[in-house]
């Protein structure tokens, strides 16, 4: 069993996540960066199916020199290798282009039984990378799983929605895209960590990959920023303490604003 | 005038509140054409009709839906192609952004997912987004292809304007490649009652300071009508279901009304419901950041301030 998971370098959320004023797209240098969160969920189940049965892990990504970070991160969880797309090319890459240059990896990477992602990154949030991604590799999805088995060359996920839950199948090769439901992401042992300093990392470029350098970037997006704006800061309304008539004042808020 | 493309939600036929919004802000663009799938033909017409559909795909089969998101993909390509429409809209929830992402493949087109705004722009269509836990708000347009846009619940308010609902059977058969994922099961879950968390115009959450009993949570929510949601760090614990999760890792709302309850507002939680209109907290502890966001709060247990004010709303009503 083959499982590429595909990873995001991703401005930490907890910081002050902003734009590049020049060309209105996210600012990656001035944020300290971390492998997505969402992200941990899918090496993690990449790892279960493969310490259950047989197989090797490789986790991809796409991004600048720091996001390297990411596939050290999943290399110290005990994915087995790295493979780092980076190309100053792929700058300002809208979903699209991301699809694009992933694919193209994961076809030079070969013979991949299984793709795991993450439900969505969680600077972007848009989560379709990975529809994107399997109508470009031909392959089944199955999306939003909060539960994955994998039994000979079927793959079987619970997808937990608003009005029902589903069980849905695909035939292997697919790919499936992970909830934060689905397991609990281990932290890199000491032995991991050690461990992950010898693992392999492959660099390619978009040369490596025989993706035009036109058809990434910023230029190449179908999409465009036309302008940001932060929003402006909540300012604080009236606060009180409970003095055995805080539900009686909630109450009274709610009639005056005509929500009762 | 150019169709526009309206990818029909429905259940059964019984439509969606978010169809009525798109068909809205079809119009705006140019003639709205709803996409519908699935059985209850007959019901759904009646109400696409009413919100200005000039025109009705359909396609019965039910091999469509027993497939996922593949041929509704195809079929909305297959129509991009013949139709030419001006745009094409589809509820931004994470079956429509998977629709939506395939269709942007297949048709060359970009796409804007998450949109709360739509208008129609110099030879194309202007969205806004809200982003990074709603901190910023981004304008953006398509510049390739047909403009695919993806638009959350309550960003336009349904109009009623008479529409010729023509009905056209599409001659639709998936591809086999379609066919590589199947439904094999399908549990309904139980009704509440309650309104869709992502449409309802009043949530009201509970977290960890409820240790777990949601039923004056839940009690004061009806009392307003209100659907409800949770915090992660309750859903974690396994008291409330991850459906209902509000948050960066669950549902992004942006109701009129929020009311969160025994929720401290870390970011992850904050950016599920900092677009709320008026925010509403009830907290034991006076320094929880949520305070810092609201329009009105309470330092209490909310054990003893909901119940009061559950009783209060309900005498006021009657």
């Amino acid at each position: 069993m083959n499982i590429v998971v595909c990873v995001k370098y991703v401005p930490d959320a907890q910081a002050e996540r902003t734009f590049n004023a020049s060309d209105n797209t996210t600012d990656r240098e001035n944020v300290d960066g971390l492998l997505s969160e969402l992200d941990e969920y899918a090496v993690e189940e990449a790892l279960k199916i493969v310490e259950a049965g047989e197989g090797e892990v490789t986790v991809l990504t796409v991004g600048p020199d720091a996001a390297a970070d990411a596939i050290k991160k999943a290399l110290q969880m005990g994915a087995d290798k790295g493979v780092h797309v980076n190309d100053a090319a792929i700058h300002g890459s809208d979903a699209i282009a991301t699809s694009l240059v992933l694919a193209e990896a994961i076809k030079k990477i070969g013979d991949v039984d299984l793709v795991v992602t993450g439900m969505a990154s969680t600077d972007g949030t848009m989560g379709v990378v990975p529809a994107m991604l399997a109508e470009r590799l031909g392959l089944p999805a199955v999306t939003f799983a909060s539960e994955l088995s994998v039994e000979g060359t079927t793959a079987t996920i619970r997808r937990d929605g608003d009005a029902s839950t589903q069980t849905i199948t695909a035939t292997l090769p697919a790919l499936v895209s992970v909830t934060d439901q689905i397991n609990e992401p281990r932290y890199p042992s000491f032995k991991g960590i050690m461990a992950a300093k010898k693992k392999p990392v492959e660099q390619w470029s978009l040369a490596d990959l025989g993706v035009d350098a036109t058809q990434v970037g910023l230029d190449a997006a179908w999409t465009k920023v036309e302008s940001f704006a932060a929003r402006p800061p909540r300012s604080q309304g009236e606060i009180v303490a409970d003095e055995g008539d805080g539900g009686s004042k909630l109450a009274a808020f709610l009639t005056e604003r005509k929500f009762v | 005038m150019a169709e526009v493309l309206v990818l029909v939600d429905h259940v059964e036929g019984k439509v969606r509140k978010t169809t009525s919004e798109l068909l809205t802000i079809a119009r705006r663009l140019g003639e709205p054409s709803a996409v519908f799938v699935g059985s209850g033909f007959d019901a759904a017409k009646e109400t696409l009709a009413r919100f200005g559909a000039e025109k009705i795909y359909r396609v019965e089969s039910p091999e469509v839906l027993e497939h996922l998101v593949v041929p509704q993909a195809e079929l909305l390509a297959q129509l991009v192609s013949s139709a030419s429409p001006a745009a094409v809209l589809v509820p931004s929830s994470p079956e429509g952004k998977e629709i939506a992402a395939r269709l942007a493949v297949k048709t060359e087109s970009g796409l804007i997912t998450d949109a709360v705004d739509v208008q129609a722009a110099d030879g194309g269509v202007a969205t806004t987004q809200s982003v990074f836990a709603g901190s910023y708000t981004v304008s953006a347009t398509v510049t390739k292809g047909t403009p695919i846009v993806a638009v959350k619940p309550n960003s336009a308010t349904p109009e009623e304007v008479a529409g010729a609902a023509a009905d056209e059977v599409v001659d639709f058969t998936p591809s086999d490649a379609a066919k590589g994922a199947k439904i094999t099961e399908s549990k309904p879950k139980q009704a509440t009652g309650r309104p869709e968390l992502t449409e309802a115009a009043i949530v009201v959450s509970g977290g960890r300071g409820t240790g777990g009993d949601f039923s004056k949570v839940e009690e004061f929510a009806d009392s307003l009508g209100a659907a409800v949601g949770a915090s992660r760090a309750a859903v974690d614990a396994g008291w409330y279901p991850h459906t209902s999760q509000v948050g960066q890792t669950g549902k992004q709302v942006s109701p009129q009304l929020y009311v969160a309850c025994g929720i401290s507002g870390a970011i992850q939680h904050r950016a599920g419901m900092q677009t709320s209109k008026t925010i509403v907290a009830v907290n034991k502890d006076n320094e929880a950041p949520i305070f810092e966001l609201v329009d009105f709060g309470v330092v209490g247990d909310l054990f003893t301030v909901l119940p009061q004010a559950t009783e209060a709303i309900t005498a006021a009503k009657d």
